[in-house]
């Protein structure tokens, strides 16, 4: 190989794991942005409805425009999103949790993992919004019921990951040859097992959150989720509805894209982890 | 006259991520220069794991396509691209694979044997041959419609041939054809490759086990952490392989239970730190200065091709 | 003097048996080669004296003892050495969940100190089964079953792995059972050879 080519492939490189940081970086900032901008902006003042003001068009004073009583759709929509990330985390967390002590469950002998598996099963049969209405309903709807709903229907994917994974490693023989050595199960665990399930975990966790912003949008816009109050999405984008014929189309707009603009960038943090997580996936 | 295949400088190299997306190049073949003609078997040697088998893979074409490739590969003179490439294999060039693990599980034996054809009156042509060669390898009719995992070890080996000679190879390029078989399944497969010799197919034989080249071959090729560094008679492994020029071919035969199991010191690296100058400097009693920094070329001493600046002409 | 013994072992999946009542016996001062052809049962055979398959018939004992949990006095060393080491893990902690032997154990074997902080993945062959080896000859070992251990290496590291390996486990009076079918490396290295067809039904 020559210098010059030995240069360019250096260049190249650098410039592959730069990209990946940088686009989580960006990502991430972005995202942290927006949360925290829930806490700097005042409630009250930009709820408040304003009638000199109903009804405009996007401009540069109101970007995302107005709505019906005069306030301005950028705020709604970003705290909109700001409590789309609240439930996506909390949500999140209770479906990793659950996910975790099935999955390691699975691995005590094979009836408790046929029992596993079934619940899985169980679980990924029905149909997932309908399970969300029913479980927000059961926990008595509101900001609390949709998080209990959305957090205790989405841990399925990853149950199952995790549950291959751990049974993938355990059956190794690696695995075997550490209890020839005379390690116990719990050292196993703690120094094979979960420092390899861990990547799993977290790029897990981070591509829950997408699903779970949807199906919590998706209920509250149904109106099975939030109550009418909350800025969220998913009531005012199922709100504009009524005013979408009169020709207001940024009051769904803008919220809309918005959204999928979130779900999108957490899809970009997953992958990219991943790639960083578990290099061999990352070949060209 | 050009051999009828001739590899000259032929590289290979793959770049891998590794932990957080560190890249790394791991160069599999360096510099890789043979030839082999009809009437010959040519043994590739190396250790196992070594990407010996990217060799065959660079000749059929079917590289994975990270894969970054230098050097030229010449089929009768002529320059393979990958079109020619595309064109031979399969029916100029045959390719033995290691394992059973190479066919498809879903499908019969005889199914994969012929392969796909649309031509009714071809496929008709094709069964009968590939009847005839079965029977030559003693693979009786109910063979054919077995599936792959009801093969046995030495069965699937005759399948495997037996496939590679269905259209009537000129060349055929056999990956590690014995490991796993027992003694008695083993030597038929050497007198198979054998009498396909004698037929005129011209062979290259890729394998890590030294008593296979030695007793199936007329040339060896010696690979060390992917350099060519010796090309010989396969004659030459004989008495005390004084006429081995290599120090590296000498202490590998040397090191044989049935010869000298000498000891040499020293330890062959990794891909990934692969010594510069001559590749086995660090492990060799005779090197000379120019070994620790420039790779010596591939030349002619007495007949032997070989990677050396000093080699051991004159008996020890 | 430590006793091995394995008495009429037999294992198989459902009616198809691998092993049939088989019968062996060996002391800490020898090197045993046994020999079978491939398919045999040979690393079946392996898997059973050193724990790795516990649901066979018969028993496998130590000076009368079979083992149960702990540390195992009998240990296997395998043909693929990057097999039985976890992927994620530097070299010196693939070699310290064993044990981690002095200095000049280590020359013995030619392992260079930069290995240790190396993963399994940037090694050689020769190098990782040189550190497999290691691993397996822990004070508290008294038995090796190496399987097939040189057979993916050339004749030049078989050479040095085998030597250092019988060196260390004559000085520590441990009883090695090389299974192989290279009959000729057996003759080289064992002080008698076994053919599995002799002691099993």
């Amino acid at each position: 190989m020559t210098k010059t080519e030995e240069k360019h492939k250096k260049f190249l490189n650098l410039n592959l794991r730069t990209k990946t940081l940088l686009i989580i970086g960006i990502a991430f900032l972005i995202l942290f942005s927006v949360f925290v901008s829930n806490y700097l902006i005042d409630h009250t003042a930009v709820l408040t409805s304003n009638f000199y003001n109903i009804n405009q068009p996007p401009s540069f004073e109101h970007w995302f425009g107005t709505d019906w009583m005069g306030r301005d759709m950028f705020m709604r929509t970003l705290l909109g999103l700001g409590i789309s990330i609240g439930v996506g985390a909390f949500a999140s967390i209770i479906s990793t949790i659950i996910a975790i002590l099935l999955g390691v469950f699975s691995s005590v002998n094979t009836i408790v993992d046929e029992a596993v598996t079934a619940v899985i099963d169980l679980f990924g049969s029905i149909p997932h919004i309908l399970l969300i209405i029913l479980v927000s309903l059961a926990f008595g709807g509101g900001y609390y019921g949709v998080v209990m709903a959305v957090g205790l229907t989405h841990w399925t994917p990853l149950a199952r990951v995790l549950r291959a994974e751990i049974k993938k490693i355990n059956t190794s023989e690696y695995i075997k040859l550490s209890t020839e050595f005379g390690k116990s199960k719990m050292w196993i665990a703690k120094k094979h097992i979960f420092p390899l399930i861990i990547s799993q975990i977290i790029v897990g966790v981070i591509l829950m959150f997408p699903h779970a912003i949807m199906h919590e949008a998706s209920i509250s816009f149904l109106g099975f989720g939030l109550p009418a109050h909350e800025p969220a999405i998913g009531i005012i984008l199922s709100e504009s509805m009524k005013y979408l014929s009169m020709g207001y189309w940024w009051l769904a707009f803008y919220p809309g894209l918005a959204l999928l603009f979130l779900v999108l960038l957490f899809d970009l943090i997953g992958e990219n982890v991943h790639k960083l997580l578990d290099p061999q996936s990352a070949q060209e | 006259m050009s051999k009828l295949l001739e590899v000259e400088k032929l590289s290979i190299s793959f770049s891998q991520y590794f932990k957080g997306l560190e890249q790394r190049e791991l160069t599999v073949l360096s510099d890789l220069t043979m030839d082999v003609d009809d009437h010959e078997i040519l043994a590739v040697l190396g250790s196992s794991g070594s990407g010996k088998s990217l060799l065959a893979h660079a000749i059929l074409g079917i590289l994975p396509t990270n894969a970054k490739v230098s050097g030229s590969i010449r089929y009768k003179g002529k320059e393979m691209d990958d079109e020619l490439k595309e064109q031979l294999r399969g029916n100029v060039i045959s390719f033995i694979p290691q394992s059973v693990n190479n066919l498809n599980p879903l499908m019969k034996v005889k199914d994969q044997a012929i392969g796909y054809t649309n031509n009714e009156e071809e496929k008709q042509k094709l069964m009968k041959k590939q009847r005839e060669i079965f029977n030559q390898y003693k693979l009786a009719e109910n063979v054919d419609d077995m599936y792959p995992f009801q093969l046995s070890g030495g069965m699937a080996r005759k399948v495997l041939i037996s496939t590679a000679l269905l259209n009537d190879p000129e060349i055929i390029i056999a990956d590690e054809p014995t490991p796993g078989l027992d003694e008695q399944a083993v030597e038929e497969t050497i007198n198979n490759l054998i009498e396909l010799k004698e037929k005129g197919i011209g062979m290259i034989l890729i394998t890590h086990d030294i008593h296979t080249a030695i007793e199936t071959s007329d040339r060896i090729a010696i690979l060390y952490l992917g350099y060519v560094i010796e090309v010989t008679d396969t004659k030459n492994f004989s008495g005390e392989g004084e006429k081995l020029l290599h120090p590296y071919t000498r202490s590998l035969y040397r090191a044989l239970p049935e010869t000298e199991f000498e000891l040499t010191e020293g330890h062959q690296p990794s891909y990934l730190h692969i010594p510069k100058g001559c590749p086995y400097h660090e492990n060799c009693p005779y090197q000379v200065r120019e070994c620790h920094y420039e790779l010596p070329e591939l030349r002619e001493v007495n007949g032997t091709v070989i990677r050396c600046f000093n080699p051991l002409v004159d008996g020890e | 003097m430590d006793v091995m013994k394995a008495e009429k072992v037999s294992f198989g999946y459902g009616s198809h048996k691998i092993l049939q009542n088989l019968n062996f016996e060996m002391n800490n001062n020898q090197v045993i080669g046994l020999f079978g052809d491939s398919g045999s049962g040979k690393s079946t055979l392996c898997k059973i004296l050193t724990g790795f398959i516990t649901d066979y018939e018969g028993e496998v004992t130590v000076n009368g003892q079979k083992h149960n949990g702990g540390y195992n006095p009998i240990q296997l060393i395998y043909q693929h050495p990057e097999k039985v080491m976890n992927p994620r893990w530097k070299m010196k902690d693939v070699l310290e969940e064993s044990w981690m032997p002095d200095e000049k154990i280590l020359n013995e074997f030619g392992i260079k100190k930069e290995w240790f902080k190396r993963y399994p993945s940037e090694l050689s062959g020769g190098e990782l089964q040189r550190f497999s080896i290691l691993r397996a000859l822990n004070p508290k070992t008294k038995f090796i079953i190496a399987d097939e251990i040189s057979t993916m290496l050339d004749a030049v590291t078989q050479v040095q792995i085998w030597e250092s390996l019988l060196t260390v486990a004559r000085e520590n009076n441990v009883g090695v059972l090389l299974v192989s079918h290279d009959k000729r490396l057996i003759n080289r290295i064992s002080d008698e050879m076994v053919y599995l067809s002799d002691i099993t039904d």
